[in-house]
């Protein structure tokens, strides 16, 4: 089949697996169920290996192949079409989503093998509907589908994370992401109307290419367009302020976790701003309030990850701090650098996430982290692939995120766009990522076990979870091949493949400043990553009562209570954004509704009610009375008609 | 002998017989003073018959005297009904109809 064809049949499959598992797969039984999930992904993923081997047999100018399912409206200005586009970073996107996702498909067999058969049919449908819509997300040729891709995954995101859905916490936190993901939204749609009015389409292809003319000396324009956009990106890879759904959305299955709050779904906003990097780079300001959003949630959320005890909220928390890092990328104009970290961060977080899936699956569910240690000895795969992704985590030489994360970093210094403030706040976080994972593997795997009876009860997971771990593990080791910098290697494949997409700001070669600077930079991140190491492991290994000791000092004390609580950003939005509206709502209801509304009809009825009180006074019973009416009645009348009165 | 001396005592008469009405308790006093009314309105219409020499302003007299008759009748079959039941001769105590 051409290309084009096969375009189309990457995401129909995952579709079409989510509505007959979701119809038919209580019936199916379990590993029927599995096998028809893992397939549809699996094709997709083959069929993404294809349609990847068929783009690179084209010239590079040549490489965005169109697709479309059929023209919405064709009688309205020639409609807006459902179309698809492959080109050099779609075909990156789909190849991640649907390769991690099939490996995340044969975890989930084993993870979820404890659900009753509807449960388990439930959630692969969903997973599957959940890749359907990224994959429509990644694949969009125009605004208005990516929009569409956009909402789906939020309403995948919201099932999934949703899923045990007796347990009040997971549906909270499935409502809670949902409606911080809409505020971003709102932003989206703004923008995506700014732009259908401006440039009377939304079709990449067009807009795009336009958007330097178009708003050619409408600076503040282009910001606003931006800015908006950039809104719907906080709220899909949450960046603060709109950060609040991720930690929260751990309450959904671990498998789901580390597909879309790792791997794919939160990496949306900033695939977003690379696709449209052409209108970002109209508007200064909006390049920079990306950047230093980016670089503040990557501080913030690494220092409250340093005191989580649940291991899943440190990840999460490490997710934010990623985010803000691709985020930092993109905003000053290395695009290629943070879709990079993207890719890499895929693989390594994914991976962290199904190791700390396979210590839960091992414990029966704890999360906590204050109960666990010395698990290295009876979880081998789990902790020598953990310990894989976590050295990617931190940036550890030679690993893929050493080489991803140190690439942005550097354009954070030396790009157009970057600062040094911006590049000191990066390399800050990068020590407190060395700090906070070096706490969590010490706490988990190494030191004495603190709980005997769960330490005793853990076992290594089966093949189906213990087989994704390892290829990611080699996966997050070999991806750094792609993305060598330039001081160590001539030949950048990534690079290269994305170039037709992004015309990076680059920073000029070194040679403004010195020319060994990028190897210093590397030393010195380096030297960061085993002084934090180094100090989480005398704190927690080498000399345990050190910690409690530390804690009795007021400042420590106090700075932990701040991280601890969150920096209580949720607080302030349930006092700000709940309680404050809910208290005035309550005044409006009972003054207007129940004072007015309700006054004005309780009114009717009693002034019904008194005029009969009062008229009844006239029916006295008494026959004089009535006669003397009778008799007053007959004068009056007598005197209006002699005109008397 | 003018009209208006007639007038003026049916009048008279038919004021008597209105304050009567207001003011006594009894039924039977009650009655003899709505006769009163009646009566007095019988004599302005007499009054005006031979005044004017209208034959109608006659044909009323007996119409009225008729209706007399009979309003008497119903009315004291009425008194007598209220009579035998409560046993008290006071307008004043048939006050049930209250609102």
């Amino acid at each position: 089949m051409n290309l084009n064809t096969l375009i189309l049949c990457i995401p129909l499959l995952p579709l079409l697996g989510a509505l007959a598992l979701r119809l038919l797969g209580a019936k199916l039984g379990k590993a029927a169920v599995g096998a028809t999930a893992i397939a549809t992904v699996a094709i997709g993923f083959i069929l993404s290996l294809a349609a990847f081997r068929g783009l690179s047999g084209l010239d590079p100018a040549a490489r965005h192949l169109t697709a479309s399912f059929f023209t919405w409206a064709p009688g309205l200005g020639g409609g807006i079409g459902l179309d698809l586009l492959l080109d050099p970073l779609s075909a990156v996107m789909i190849l991640v989503v649907t390769g991690v996702g099939s490996l995340i498909h044969l975890y989930s067999t084993a993870y979820m093998n404890e659900e009753s058969a509807e449960e388990y049919a439930r959630y692969f449908s969903y997973l599957n509907f959940f890749i359907f819509s990224m994959l429509i997300l990644v694949l969009s040729a125009n605004f208005l589908v990516l929009f569409a891709g956009w909402e789906l995954v939020g309403l995948s995101s919201y099932l999934l994370i949703g899923f045990f859905r007796t347990k009040a916490s997971a549906a909270d936190a499935g409502k809670k992401a949902f409606i911080v993901n809409r505020v971003g939204d709102l932003g989206f749609l703004m923008g995506l109307l700014a732009i259908l009015s401006l440039f009377g389409t939304l079709d990449y292809a067009k807009v795009l290419p336009q958007a330097p003319s178009v708003l050619a000396g409408r600076e503040g324009l282009a910001t606003l367009i931006a800015l908006a956009l950039f809104l719907g990106a906080m709220g899909k890879s949450a960046q603060v302020p709109l950060h609040v759904w991720l930690p929260d959305a751990m309450e959904g299955p671990t498998p789901v976790s580390a597909l879309i709050h790792a791997a794919t779904m939160v990496t949306a906003g900033v695939f977003m701003v690379a696709r449209c990097h052409a209108l970002f780079e109209l508007s200064g300001t909006a390049m920079a309030v990306v950047a230093w959003v980016g670089a503040f949630t990557a501080i913030f959320a690494a220092s409250i990850g340093l005191v989580q005890n649940d291991i899943k909220r440190v990840m999460a928390y490490s997710t934010l701090s990623q985010l803000g890092y691709m985020m930092l990328g993109v905003g000053v104009g290395a695009y290629t650098a943070g879709f990079f970290h993207l890719f890499t961060h895929a693989f390594f977080k994914a991976l962290l996430f199904l190791g700390c899936g396979s210590v839960m699956h091992a414990l029966h569910g704890e999360l906590d982290l204050t109960r666990m240690g010395g698990l290295r000895a009876k979880l081998p795969v789990t902790f020598w692939t953990f310990l894989v992704g976590a050295l990617c985590l931190v940036g550890f030489p030679l690993t893929s995120g050493f080489f991803s994360k140190d690439e942005i970093l550097w354009e954070a210094l030396a790009s157009p766009h970057g600062s040094a403030a911006l590049w000191a706040i990066g390399a800050l976080t990068s020590l407190l990522t060395a700090v906070y994972v070096s706490r969590l593997v010490f706490k988990v795997f190494f030191g004495a076990p603190r709980d005997k009876h769960l330490f005793d009860h853990a076992h290594e997971s089966g093949w189906a979870m213990a087989l994704p771990l390892v290829v990611l593990a080699v996966l997050a080791l070999a991806a750094g091949g792609l993305g060598l910098p330039h001081a160590m290697s001539s030949h950048q494949p990534f690079a290269e493949w994305l170039a037709p997409v992004f015309s990076d700001l680059h920073a000029a070669e070194p040679q403004g400043l010195s020319q060994s600077l990028p190897w210093l930079l590397m030393g010195l991140y380096t030297l960061g990553i085993l002084l934090g190491a180094g100090f989480c492991w005398w704190l927690f290994i080498a000399a345990p009562g050190l910690s409690d000791r530390l804690y009795s000092y007021r400042p420590v004390a106090a700075l932990h209570r701040v991280l601890w609580n969150k920096y209580w950003v949720d607080e302030a939005y349930q006092a700000v954004l709940v309680d404050g509206p809910l208290a005035a709502f309550r005044w409006v209801w009972r003054w207007f509704d129940q004072g007015m509304v309700d006054g004005l009809v309780n009114l009717a009825g009693f002034s019904a009610q008194a005029g009969g009180a009062t008229l009844r006074l006239l029916q006295t019973g008494y026959l004089r009375f009535y006669l003397a009416m009778m008799a007053l009645g007959a004068a009056l009348w007598l005197a209006l008609v002699f005109r008397l009165l | 002998m003018s009209l208006a001396f007639v007038l003026l005592l049916s009048l008279l008469i038919f004021c008597t017989g209105v304050a009567g009405v207001l003011i006594r308790r009894d039924p039977i006093v009650l009655f003899i003073c709505i006769e009163m009314m009646f009566n007095a309105a019988n004599l302005a219409f007499v009054g005006i018959a031979r005044a004017t020499g209208l034959v109608e302003a006659q044909a009323i007299a007996f119409l009225v005297i008729a209706v007399a008759a009979a309003e008497v009748a119903v009315g004291l079959a009425i008194i007598i009904a209220i009579f035998r039941s409560q046993h008290d001769a006071d307008v004043d105590h048939v006050s049930s109809l209250k609102g």
